[in-house]
């Protein structure tokens, strides 16, 4: 696959703003039109990560972002994949620069929720699995994360300890991210005494939702080039794949697995097969790694990633966070930018913000949180329902 | 009454969660609804079937806190629950639920035998409103586990 460069990235800083969410998208625009030197005017292609948390103009978010840039007559598409979105905009944005339709691109993100669970749409829908799992089983987001982490700890022996270090790690990183909405250097006591939310995991180790907005400008390599630059950060493999039937693991938002009676086995799980896309479009490995951004909706959920992209075998994650090696300073940094833990999640911006990440590692912009050398990174997540989202940058 | 038909049997002694079989095939789903993840099942014919009401505990967890509608709290006041993922012995299927009342995390493990029973989810003046939910396989039927 061939790569696409990245000019700008711009964010809005996360937080709890009661802003509308187009403020936070047009500042992440305006921020990374900025740094890529490129005029609005400039841009042919505006690819909306859709929030479906603010109204219609969520659903229209291209429409939205442009419209608050001001109306050039540029071709406009918005998309929404849940977690996946951001993505997904960047993957339709590539599409559209490699088939020659446009040049030169701007993806946006940018979304303000409400506090508390994220909850279904209205009505009463007994064939939506979103609303089924919430009316039936009282099933939220953290009781997913918590169902994988209790089995880390009965599968692997992995400990409460063990996760609560994820997020310390986390929020150490994140003191140094100005765009980071939580910049305080937790220790193990402040998650111990956080209220338990879902056994075995407390209010601390569970990702916030957030306010925030995120952009990048990308272009081919040859307009890249047209504009003077010659080494820029590139997109060289995107990730939206679906789960590959059967998946052994219960998925968000579903009452359950596919089954494995017919064929498969219980080792087949979707966010392995995420990952292994994005590497082979990179034409890298989990060796080339330089630092990776993982979701980590919770604390434990952070240890998955790090065996679904091959940093180690499966049940070996705490053994590479016991040992310092997804810190910073260690052999492979794991969310340097502080992750969910010292963001929350602003869904459509999320995906964006860790290619943001990416791009400030790889020009060595990154400050104290920098990973010293970084020329490889992967973001990954996965949008419920089953939408994967991957992203490997490189320079 | 059933809080949702059409998702479980009301055999109060032995109750079945209803999913769909690819006749052919042979793969499990649930609900029947969702048949449709495996592709060699395009043109197959889902047949309804009664799932199998035992299985082994695959993960388990509590709601500390009350989830927004459509759960509908149960009583005059939240009171936590314990949510349990089995995988059914037969289908290879692992399936969510409430556990019953009166078991806590402490009571748990993970591989233990659970089975499926009936209960209230929430009550009106009307009606119970019942779903399934997943108890611990009583001892003496258990094994040597």
């Amino acid at each position: 696959m061939d790569d696409i460069a990245i000019l700008g990235v711009g964010m809005h800083p996360w937080g709890k703003w009661g802003r509308n969410f187009v403020e936070c998208g047009e500042k992440a625009a305006r921020d990374a039109l900025a740094d890529a030197e490129v005029g609005w005017d400039e841009i042919q292609f505006v690819s909306g990560a859709n929030s479906v948390r603010c109204g219609y103009p969520g659903y229209v978010s291209a429409s939205t972002f442009a419209n608050a840039l001001g109306f050039t007559g540029c071709q406009l598409a918005s998309s929404y994949a849940a977690c996946a979105s951001g993505a997904t905009a960047l993957s339709i944005a590539r599409a559209q620069i490699l088939s020659g339709v446009c040049e030169v691109a701007l993806v946006v993100g940018a979304e303000s929720t409400p506090k508390g669970f994220f909850a279904p749409n209205a009505g009463e829908r007994h064939e939506d699995p979103d609303w089924l799992r919430f009316h039936l089983v009282g099933a939220t987001n953290p009781t997913y994360f918590a169902l994988y982490a209790r089995r880390r700890m009965e599968l692997y022996g992995d400990t409460s300890e063990d996760f609560a270090a994820v997020k310390v790690k986390n929020s150490r990183h994140g003191v140094f991210n100005p765009n980071a909405r939580y910049t305080k250097e937790y220790d193990v006591d402040d998650i111990a005494n956080s209220p338990m939310v879902a056994d075995p995991l407390r209010l601390l180790e569970i990702c916030a939702t957030s306010d925030g907005g995120a952009a990048l400008v990308v272009s081919s390599l040859e307009w890249a080039a047209s504009r003077g630059v010659d080494n820029p950060v590139r997109v060289s493999g995107i990730s939206t794949v679906s789960p590959t039937y059967p998946n052994s693991v219960i998925e968000l938002p579903y009452l359950a697995s596919d089954s494995w009676a017919a064929v498969g086995d219980e080792t087949m799980t979707f966010k392995d097969n995420i990952a292994a896309r994005a590497y082979e479009e990179a034409s890298v490995s989990p060796e080339d790694l330089d630092f990776a951004e993982v979701y980590d909706l919770s604390s434990a959920y952070e240890l998955d990633w790090y065996e679904h992209i091959g940093l180690c075998e499966r049940g070996d994650a705490a053994k590479l966070l016991r040992a310092g090696d997804t810190a910073l300073g260690g052999r492979i940094p794991v969310n340097p930018s502080g992750g969910l833990g010292a963001f929350g999640e602003a869904v459509p911006a999320q995906a964006i913000a860790q290619v943001c990440e990416m791009v400030w590692q790889l020009r060595g912009e990154a400050g104290h949180r920098q990973v010293e050398g970084a020329k490889v990174g992967l973001s990954i997540n996965h949008g419920m329902f089953g939408h994967g989202s991957s992203v490997i940058c490189t320079r | 009454m059933a809080a949702v038909e059409g998702l479980f049997t009301l055999d109060t002694d032995e109750p079945r969660l209803i999913g769909g079989r690819a006749r052919s095939r042979g793969s499990y789903f649930f609900p029947k609804a969702l048949a449709g993840s495996d592709p060699a099942c395009l043109g197959d014919e889902i047949e309804e079937v009664l799932l199998s009401r035992t299985g082994q505990l695959w993960s388990y967890t509590t709601g500390e806190y009350a989830p927004p509608a459509p759960y509908v709290i149960p009583g005059d006041e939240f009171k936590p629950y314990v949510v349990a993922a089995v995988r059914l012995a037969e289908e290879n299927l692992v399936v969510l639920g409430q556990v019953v009342e009166g078991v806590s995390v402490e009571d748990l493990s993970v591989g233990m035998d659970m089975e499926l029973v009936i209960d209230a989810l929430y009550s009106d003046e009307e009606h119970d409103y019942l779903v399934w939910k997943w108890s611990p396989t009583p001892m003496s039927e258990n094994g040597d586990d």
